[in-house]
């Protein structure tokens, strides 16, 4: 089995599907809320021009977080990338 | 007569919550502060037929959870823990992401609070082929559901009608939500808390209770709030018991809005909307760059150059006011207040107006027509390596034309700290302001011609300056994150909203009301600090002076003779004056860097606004205050000017000691003046002016006193 896929090595136009998201506190909470739950699907749109941060499409909306904070995204290993 | 029904507006950023708002409420608005904070609380009427409602937009937040004051503030409109709940909360969504918009809509619903669902940009939706079915959301959600579209005006009478009908009967609606058993017994032991606690009134409903319990859960932890301790710990000993009840709630509003989407909405095809096609070109790795240097030119251009007839104008009216006064006003004491105090306090205040109306539309602009978010998005590497967010670039970029407007422009920044991080680091932004001191000090000790190791000395000390203070802007911001204002790790949540095309009516509101609020808050202490500092630079007069002086200017023959006295009266009079007085004062603390009592009484009159150390100086030596930074007399008089010792006053070492002094002191009321608006606060008022201050003084000192130590004068 390969290591855990995290969202930040998902590359532009690339899909994945939540596991989970690591950590805890306020802004762990505050990224389920904008709709990163375990099993929603994530595509990466485009990342900026300096590389950081992303932009990804969840549930039709757009959303951009910094890589570091992508890192603590877990995808299912099971996910084929699309 | 009753009071007014209040309806509150709620919704996510970009779900046209502002231009729903101002085709609500027309021109019937004011805009206000939450006390203590710097949130926007915008309040306005909406008249239908004999119906009038006042109507409250709070700010635009993806839920309702909060873990500071300023975003407590959604909350305390919706289901206030004091003070009567609102009459009905609309609730704007973007048609085309209801799959996101949803969640907020029904976290308001489930607390029982009588609500509207209006279904904003429902046009925008039509053209990328998503279809809203108002009836089966409406059924499902048991509350009604209006597609409008605020821009076009479509649905906007049936929306109205709907909100009249609604206030007049409001519905309750009951959402059930599918909670795992471990979460229910959670949520009880919580709304035990809730119930025990202050915030829960007598005979206070079920449904309210349970949305506090359930706010509790997502927002304690992490976070700044003030709530009753019993509560706190209710919700810490749940969570350690079970960690994963955030989620299940969390989840279980998710899985909620998918069934509702799935109802109501169907989307024909996966095409990619029109704004993906242009972000293509706008975030390019290197088309991308170019267009934001572009953009950002422009912006700086219009900050620089566009805005300065406008100032140009103003001025030479604040001047025509003043002769006016003193040619029709008998000469006296009233006179001069008038002319010198009150007129000019009025024109510290309206000469900014071009510039904050400039930038205010840019930022409007920007901001609605999806570009600012780009922005942000494309300098965010950037900005993050200081600590900075990456919306806070406008504002800093724009401390180089003026600080004011600057700070302004950190209500871009959703966050408290990173909006006061960006605010009280971008003074040392070499504003415009800064340059005529420059170039006066500049010309003065540095000639055309003085070579330093083969280079226009000039030229360097003004790159020097202008380094100097983006660097210091910088690392003040990265010491600032990692200090005073040290708190949660930084992160970025940023929503690329489609492009649009910005709405006409709605973007000169807002820059009309940016102005306005910064006339009637930040401009009444300006105007009052110029009176003051005014007095201070012409009272007490010396009588016998006076005397003289009147004497010798009426018997003098020519018109020469009668200028030079007067200029040799402002000299006199300035040196007798409280600012004279405090110039002597304070030169033993100011001696070290080099500075005399006169430049001392320049930097007290510079705290009016720094360019006026110039026509300070130019009184000061007894030329006159009309002299400007290329007066050639003025240049001689400071070059042979000479310490109480004989030796020269302004060598090199001086006028870059006077320099950086410039580029690192807070000495502008205006910029503090409008610190103190942004922030709500005395208390970093009067921080950012001692530690810019300090910053100046020990690096003032260090040039000056090192300078001399390697053996410059």
């Amino acid at each position: 089995m390969s290591a855990t896929r995290r969202l930040a090595d998902l590359g532009v136009g690339e899909t994945g599907t939540v596991h989970l998201v690591e950590g805890e506190g306020a802004f762990r909470r505050r990224l389920m809320e904008l709709g990163l739950l375990s099993g929603t699907t994530v595509r990466v749109v485009r990342v900026a021009p300096l590389r950081d941060p992303m932009e990804l499409e969840v549930r039709h909306a757009s959303l951009s977080i910094r890589r570091a904070d992508a890192m603590r995204v877990l995808l299912r290993p099971s996910e084929k990338v699309s | 007569m009753s009071l007014p029904k209040r309806v509150v507006l709620a919704g996510n950023p970009n779900s046209g919550k502002t231009t729903l708002f101002n085709a609500l409420t027309r021109s019937r608005a004011r805009t206000g502060n939450y006390p203590g904070i710097t949130v926007e609380r915008r309040m306005g009427s909406l008249q239908v037929g004999d119906v009038r409602l006042q109507i409250v937009d709070v700010p635009g937040t993806y839920s309702l959870s909060a873990c500071s004051a300023e975003e407590i503030v959604v909350l305390d409109e919706i289901l206030p823990r004091q003070g009567l709940a609102p009459d009905l909360a609309l609730l704007v969504c973007d048609a085309s992401a209801l799959d996101r918009h949803l969640y907020l809509a029904l976290q308001v619903i489930e607390s029982g609070v009588p609500a509207l669902v209006c279904v904003n940009l429902i046009d925008e939706a039509r053209d990328s082929g998503v279809s809203v079915d108002a009836a089966k959301l409406s059924a499902a959600l048991g509350v009604p559901v209006a597609l409008v579209s605020a821009r076009t005006g479509e649905g906007m009478d049936a929306l109205r009608a709907a909100i009249v009908a609604t206030v007049a009967a409001p519905l309750r609606a009951s959402v059930a939500l599918a909670l795992p058993v471990p979460l229910q017994a959670a949520l009880t032991s919580i709304e035990a808390a809730v119930r025990a606690s202050a915030w829960a009134k007598p005979g206070e409903d079920a449904a309210r209770i349970s949305a506090l319990a359930k706010w509790a859960l997502l927002s304690i932890g992490d976070d700044e709030l003030a709530v009753p301790t019993a509560l706190r710990e209710a919700v810490e000993s749940e969570r350690e018991k079970q960690p994963d009840l955030d989620s299940m709630l969390i989840g279980a509003r998710y899985a909620k809005v998918e069934e509702l989407v799935a109802a109501s909405v169907t989307r024909r095809s996966e095409e990619r909307r029109k704004s993906e096609r242009i972000d293509a070109v706008l975030t390019h790795p290197v088309l991308g760059l170019v267009v934001f240097l572009g953009v950002m030119t422009v912006l700086f251009q219009a900050l620089f150059a566009w805005s300065s007839p406008f100032v140009d104008a103003i001025e030479s009216l604040i001047g025509f006011l003043q002769s006016f006064l003193r040619t029709t006003l008998p000469e006296g004491a009233l006179t001069d207040l008038l002319a010198d105090g009150v007129v000019a306090g009025a024109g510290n205040v309206f000469i900014f107006v071009p510039q904050i109306a400039m930038l205010s539309l840019f930022i409007v602009l920007l901001e609605d027509s999806g570009y600012l978010a780009r922005v942000a998005f494309v300098i965010d590497r950037v900005m993050g390596a200081v600590g900075l967010h990456g919306r806070a670039f406008v504002p800093l970029l724009s401390g180089f034309a003026c600080a004011v407007p600057a700070v302004m422009a950190t209500r871009t920044l959703e966050n408290r700290r990173d909006r006061l991080i960006t605010m009280l680091a971008l003074p040392f932004m070499s504003c415009s302001a800064r340059l005529p001191v420059y170039a006066l000090v500049v010309a003065v000790v540095f000639p055309q011609g003085t070579l330093f190791h083969g280079f226009e000395a000039g030229v360097l000390a003004l790159l020097s300056m202008y380094l100097l203070s983006v660097v210091t802007t910088l690392l003040a911001a990265a010491v600032l994150r990692r200090t005073v204002l040290r708190g949660p790790r930084p992160s970025l949540v940023l929503e690329l909203p489609p492009y649009r095309w910005p709405e006409w009516r709605s973007v000169l509101r807002t820059v009309a009301d940016k102005t306005w609020s910064f006339m009637a808050s930040a401009g009444t202490l300006i105007a009052a600090i110029t009176i003051v500092l005014w007095a201070l630079l012409t009272y007490p007069r010396n009588e016998a002076n006076e005397t003289r002086f009147a004497q010798e200017i009426a018997a003098a023959s020519d018109d020469g003779a009668v200028a030079e006295l007067e200029h040799a009266r402002s000299e006199s009079r300035m040196q007798s004056s409280i600012a004279g007085t405090l110039g002597h004062v304070i030169e033993p603390a100011i001696a070290p860097l080099g500075f005399d009592w006169k430049i001392g009484i320049g930097l007290i009159a510079s705290f009016a606004a720094r360019e006026v150390l110039v026509g300070t100086l130019g009184i000061v030596y007894g030329i006159g205050e009309e002299e400007d930074e290329t007066s050639v007399g003025l240049r001689d008089r400071l070059r042979h000017a000479r310490r109480t010792d004989g030796t020269l006053l302004f060598t090199p070492l001086t006028g870059l000691s006077l320099m950086v002094f410039f580029v690192l002191a807070a000495q502008c009321m205006s910029t503090l003046a409008a610190v103190k608006r942004e922030s709500g606060s005395w208390g970093w008022t009067i921080f950012l002016l001692v530690y810019m201050n300090v910053v100046a003084y020990v690096a003032s000192l260090i040039v000056y006193q090192g300078g001399r130590m390697l053996g410059y004068v």
